[in-house]
C-alpha cells in the first residue's frame, strides 16, 4: 500500500508548517508498514487541532468529547480486543480535561497506544496556555506569564505504571514513525508523549527550540529497562531535551487478567438471551 | 383483625448499624416468600458504615403486597432506641420481641398501646450459639414462634445463604431453635394476632429493582457495563460484577461516571450492547456525553437510581426529583427515551427491551427508577425468558451490504444503518462534532438541518410504538390518579384500602414511559368521564416537591391537573397515608 491509500477524501486544514502534518504522516506509514488492514483499526481522537485529524485517516474512528478519548479507547478495545486501537489527542485535552483518565488508564494496562500531541498550548481556541506550557509562558489567557509548573508527561506515565514510555518530535519523522510502531506492537498501554511545535501561537517550543536540544537516548546506548534511570531521563528539560523509548516492560494487559476476555472477542460472540433458570433461583 | 379482610402484616427489626439488621431482614422475607406469601421490604439506614440507626421492614401479605406499610405489628428491637422511635408506628395489639435482660421498659407506657412485650434473651441465647452477632438469627427464631410458624421454613434458606461458609450453619439453625423454643416454652398462652399458616403457591422470587434491571439486561444480552460506585445505585455494579465471569460480560468499575460512560460509548461503538448505571450525581457528571451519544447515534442505555437531591442530598434515602433533569440532561437537542418501571417486573422487561430500543432507534435510552424500588425486594412471578427477545436494529455486517456505505445517510425514518469496527467496507468515523452523511465534521447549513432533522425523526417513530400509560381499576371512574415510575405499589395498595364509599370510583394512571411522552393515552385517559363533558376528578401523585410528571402532561396534552399528593421528606409513600389522603380530597 502506499501513504495516500490512508487519507480521505478532506485534505488537512493545519497551519502551514503544524507539527501535526508530521504526526499524521507518521502514523500512516507505521500503519502502512505494520500491514494492520484499515478496517481493523479504530482510532478515537480528542478535540483540539489534533484530534481534527479524525477527518484525515481512512480506519474507522471515534471523536470523542474534549479530554474523553482515553476511557472511550478502553472501552473499545475491551469490548472488541481484535481491533488496533490508537488514541490521537492533544496536551490540554489529555492532560487538562482528560488528566484523571489518563492515570487510570496507564493503572489498567489495556492494550491501547495513546500518541499526545504535546504542542504545550491550545491551538484550536487561538492560544492559551495548556498544562504543559513553562512557567513564565506568556499566552493569551496567562498574560503576565503562567505561573504553575508543567505537568511532565513521561514522569507522570512512569509513576501511574506505564509499560511502554516514549517521546518522539514531529521534526524527527522516521524515529516518530518506529517509536508508532513500536508502541502498536506493545501489548498494554502504549504512551507517546510526541513534540509537536505550534508554529501559529507558540512562540517559544518552535522547530529551532527543539533542533538545537534533542538528543536520542538509544545513540548513548540507554536501555529502557531500569526504571530509576527512566525517571531521571523523564525530568531531563532544557539545554538537553531526550527522545526514544525511556521504559519498557511486558506487565500482563487489562484484558489478560479477565476471564470473560479470553477466546473469542466480546463483540465477536453473538448477542444472545441468556439462560435465566439458575439466575432467577437465587431470588427464590 | 378482621378475619374478611385480606391478611396483611408487617414485621420490622431495628437496631444499629453493623447488628446485621438488614441480613436478618432477608432471611425473614425469604421465610415469608417460601411459606407461600407476598413480601415487599423496605430498608431504612443512615449514610454511615457503624452507628446510626437502621430497620428493614416487611410487609406480608397472602396476596398483592406491593408497598411498604406504615403500621408494624411485629417489631424487633435490637436495642433500646428502636423501641423509641418506632413506638408510634405500632398497630393495635402488635407485638415487641426485645431483650429483656438488656432492655428495661416501663410496661405501663407499652400497655396503653395494647402491646404484647416478648423478653427474650436475645444475648444470652446468642453468646451460646456463635456470640453477639447471632441475636438478629434468634429474634428470627423468636418472631416464627409468634406467628406461628415452625423453624424448619427457614433450613433451606440458611443453607442457600450461607453456602460459602458451611460451619455458621449450624449456629445458625441452632440460633434460630433457641429463639423459637424460648418464645414456645416461656409464652405458651401467647395469642398473637396474626397466625400464619403455610400456603400452596406458585413458584415466585424476591427480588430488589435493581438486581431486576440487571437481570434484564443480563437476558437481553448485556455485554459490556460500567459503573462507578453510588448509593443507591450500587447493587447493579456489585450484582453484575459478581456474574461478569460466568455470564461472559465485560463490568468496569471506572475512575469517574465520566469515564463511566465514554467507556460504555466505546464499548458500543465497537459493538458490544451497553448499559451504564448511577444515582442523580454521577448522571449530572455523564451529562455531555448522554448528549455525545445523541449527536453520535450510538445505542447506549443509562440507568439512574434517584436519590434526594441536589448535590450529595439524601444518599440514603428516595425520591423523584430527577424527571425533568433526565429529560434535559445536555446541551442541544436529540432524541432520547426515558423509562420509568413501577415495579420489579417491569424493572426486569423494560430493561431487557430498552438494549433493544437503543440499538433499533441508535439513541440513549435512560431508566429512571429511585431508591425505594431499586433497594426494595418484592414478590414477582418468575421472569420469564421467553418474553424477552433480542432486537439489533439496522446494523449491517456483510460487506457486500455496505457498497457507497454512508454511516449517518438521511433516510425516511431517520434511523441509518450501522455497522461496526472490525467490518469490511464499512469504514466511518463517529463524529462528537455535527457532520454530513458520511460522518465527516461539518458545519454547513444544509448538513446541519439535514442531521438534526434526521435524529428527530427517530423519535416520531418510537413514540406510536411505546404506550407506556397503563390503567389500573374500573375502566371508568370519577377519580383518576396519575403517577410514574416507583409509586406504582403503594397507590396500588392504597386502591384497596379505600372505604367502601370509594370502592371501585377511583382509578389509576400509571406511566412507566416519560419520553417519548405517551400524549395520545394520557389525554384519552384524563378526558371528561362522559358525553356532558363533566371534568373528572385528578390528582397527581409524585415522590418530589414540584410534580414535575404534572407539569409535562400540561405542556403535552394541555390538561392541568390541580391536586397534588407531594411527598419530598425523603420517604416512600405508604399505602395508609395514601387511602387517607385520597379520601379526604374526595368529598
Amino acid at each position: 500500500m502506499s501513504i495516500e491509500q490512508w487519507n480521505t477524501t478532506i485534505t488537512p486544514t493545519w497551519c502551514p508548517g503544524c507539527g501535526n502534518h508530521s504526526l499524521w504522516n507518521e502514523l500512516k506509514r507505521a500503519l502502512d508498514e505494520l500491514k494492520i488492514p484499515a478496517h481493523k483499526i479504530l482510532i478515537v481522537y480528542g478535540i483540539g487541532c489534533s484530534g481534527n485529524m479524525y477527518n484525515f485517516v481512512k480506519t474507522y474512528g471515534w471523536h470523542s468529547l474534549h479530554g474523553r478519548a482515553v476511557p472511550t479507547a478502553v472501552g473499545a478495545k475491551l469490548a472488541n480486543k481484535d481491533l488496533t486501537v490508537i488514541v490521537v489527542g492533544g496536551d490540554g485535552d489529555g492532560l487538562g480535561e482528560g488528566m484523571g483518565h489518563f492515570i487510570h488508564a496507564l493503572r489498567g494496562n489495556a492494550n491501547i497506544t495513546y500518541l499526545l500531541h504535546n504542542n504545550k498550548i491550545y491551538g484550536l481556541t487561538t492560544g492559551q496556555s495548556s498544562p504543559t506550557s513553562e512557567k513564565g509562558f506568556i499566552s493569551r489567557s496567562t498574560p503576565a506569564g503562567q505561573i504553575e509548573i508543567p505537568v511532565k508527561p513521561l514522569k507522570l506515565a512512569l509513576a501511574a505504571g506505564g509499560g511502554f514510555v516514549a517521546r518522539g518530535y514531529a521534526g524527527k519523522p522516521n524515529d516518530l514513525k518506529e517509536l508508532i510502531k513500536k508502541g502498536i506492537q506493545h501489548r498494554g498501554f502504549s504512551f507517546i508523549d510526541i513534540l509537536q511545535p505550534c508554529v501559529t501561537f507558540n512562540k517559544v517550543n518552535t522547530y529551532e527550540f527543539y533542533n538545537s536540544r534533542v538528543y536520542d537516548l538509544a545513540a548513548n546506548g540507554y536501555e529502557p529497562t531500569d526504571y530509576n534511570q527512566a525517571m531521571l531521563k523523564a525530568d531531563e528539560w532544557g539545554d538537553k531535551i531526550p527522545l526514544g523509548l525511556f521504559y519498557h516492560d511486558s506487565r500482563e494487559p487489562y484484558e489478560d487478567d479477565l476471564p470473560q476476555e479470553q477466546g473469542q472477542a466480546i463483540v465477536a460472540r453473538p448477542v444472545v438471551k441468556r439462560n435465566l433458570t439458575k439466575l432467577v433461583k437465587e431470588f427464590m | 383483625m378482621n378475619r374478611d379482610e385480606k391478611m396483611r402484616f408487617t414485621w420490622k427489626i431495628g437496631g444499629e448499624a453493623g447488628f446485621g439488621i438488614k441480613a436478618a431482614g432477608q432471611v425473614f422475607a425469604k421465610a415469608m416468600v417460601r411459606a407461600g406469601y407476598e413480601a415487599f421490604d423496605y430498608s431504612e439506614y443512615p449514610s454511615l458504615i457503624r452507628g446510626g440507626h437502621n430497620t428493614y421492614q416487611i410487609t406480608v401479605g397472602e396476596i398483592n403486597a406491593r408497598s411498604a406499610a406504615s403500621t408494624v405489628d411485629l417489631l424487633v428491637a435490637l436495642n433500646k432506641e428502636t423501641i423509641d422511635l418506632h413506638l408510634a408506628e405500632l398497630s393495635e395489639g402488635a407485638g415487641i420481641i426485645y431483650d429483656g435482660e438488656e432492655i428495661k421498659l416501663p410496661p405501663d407506657k407499652y400497655k396503653s398501646r395494647k402491646a404484647a412485650l416478648i423478653s427474650v434473651p436475645l444475648k444470652k441465647l446468642a453468646s451460646l450459639t456463635g456470640g453477639d452477632i447471632m441475636r438478629n438469627t434468634v429474634a428470627i427464631g423468636a418472631s416464627l414462634a409468634v406467628i406461628g410458624l415452625e423453624p424448619k421454613i427457614l433450613e433451606n434458606i440458611i443453607k442457600e445463604i450461607f453456602a460459602h461458609k458451611p460451619e455458621v450453619i449450624e449456629n445458625n439453625d441452632k440460633a434460630i431453635e433457641a429463639g423459637y423454643e424460648f418464645v414456645k416454652k416461656n409464652y405458651p398462652d401467647i395469642d398473637f394476632k396474626i397466625k400464619l399458616k403455610p400456603r400452596k403457591h406458585q413458584p415466585r422470587m424476591l427480588i430488589a429493582g435493581n438486581e431486576a434491571m440487571s437481570l434484564g439486561a443480563l437476558a437481553g444480552g448485556l455485554q459490556f457495563f460500567s459503573a462507578y460506585p453510588m448509593t443507591p445505585s450500587s447493587s447493579i455494579l456489585l450484582y453484575l460484577a459478581g456474574k461478569a465471569a460466568s455470564e461472559g460480560l465485560v463490568v468496569k468499575h471506572a475512575e469517574d461516571e465520566i469515564s463511566v460512560i465514554n467507556m460504555a460509548l466505546g464499548a458500543a461503538h465497537a459493538g458490544a450492547r451497553s448499559m451504564c448505571a448511577t444515582s442523580g450525581g454521577g448522571f449530572a457528571l455523564m451529562g455531555e456525553a448522554v448528549g455525545l451519544a445523541g449527536i453520535s447515534e450510538t445505542p447506549i442505555v443509562i440507568i439512574n437510581v434517584q436519590r434526594p437531591g441536589p448535590a450529595t442530598g439524601m444518599p440514603t434515602w428516595t425520591d423523584q426529583g430527577d424527571l425533568r433533569f433526565v429529560l434535559h440532561a445536555a446541551q442541544g437537542e436529540f432524541p432520547r427515551i426515558v423509562l420509568a418501571p413501577g415495579d420489579a417486573s417491569e424493572c426486569f422487561y423494560q430493561t431487557a427491551e430498552a438494549l433493544n430500543l437503543a440499538e433499533k432507534y441508535q439513541l440513549p435510552v435512560i431508566m429512571l427508577s429511585d431508591k425505594y424500588l431499586g433497594e426494595g425486594a418484592a414478590t414477582v412471578p418468575v421472569f420469564e425468558e421467553k418474553k424477552v427477545r433480542i432486537d439489533r436494529g439496522k446494523l449491517l455486517t456483510d460487506e457486500k451490504s455496505l457498497v457507497n456505505y454512508k454511516r449517518y445517510k438521511v433516510v425516511a425514518d431517520g434511523i441509518s444503518p450501522r455497522t461496526l469496527p472490525g467490518t469490511k467496507g464499512g469504514i466511518f468515523s463517529a463524529d462528537s462534532y455535527e457532520h454530513d452523511e458520511s460522518g465527516f465534521s461539518s458545519e454547513s447549513a444544509e448538513d446541519r438541518i439535514a442531521q438534526v432533522d434526521k435524529r428527530a425523526r427517530k423519535l416520531e417513530h418510537v413514540a406510536a410504538s411505546l404506550g407506556g400509560a397503563n390503567h389500573y381499576g374500573p375502566a371508568h371512574a370519577k377519580t383518576t390518579i396519575v403517577s410514574w415510575g416507583s409509586t406504582k405499589g403503594p397507590i396500588l395498595d392504597a386502591l384497596e384500602l379505600l372505604p367502601p364509599r370509594l370502592k371501585g370510583k377511583v382509578n389509576f394512571l400509571h406511566l412507566n414511559v416519560i419520553w417519548p411522552f405517551p400524549a395520545k393515552l394520557v389525554k384519552a385517559a384524563l378526558a371528561p368521564t362522559s358525553l356532558l363533558g363533566k371534568a373528572k376528578k385528578l390528582i397527581l401523585i409524585e415522590n418530589n416537591s414540584t410534580g414535575q410528571l404534572g407539569a409535562l402532561i400540561r405542556q403535552e396534552t394541555g390538561v392541568e391537573i390541580r391536586e397534588k399528593i407531594l411527598k419530598y421528606d425523603g420517604r416512600p409513600f405508604f399505602p395508609e397515608e395514601l387511602t387517607e389522603k385520597i379520601s379526604k380530597s374526595i368529598k
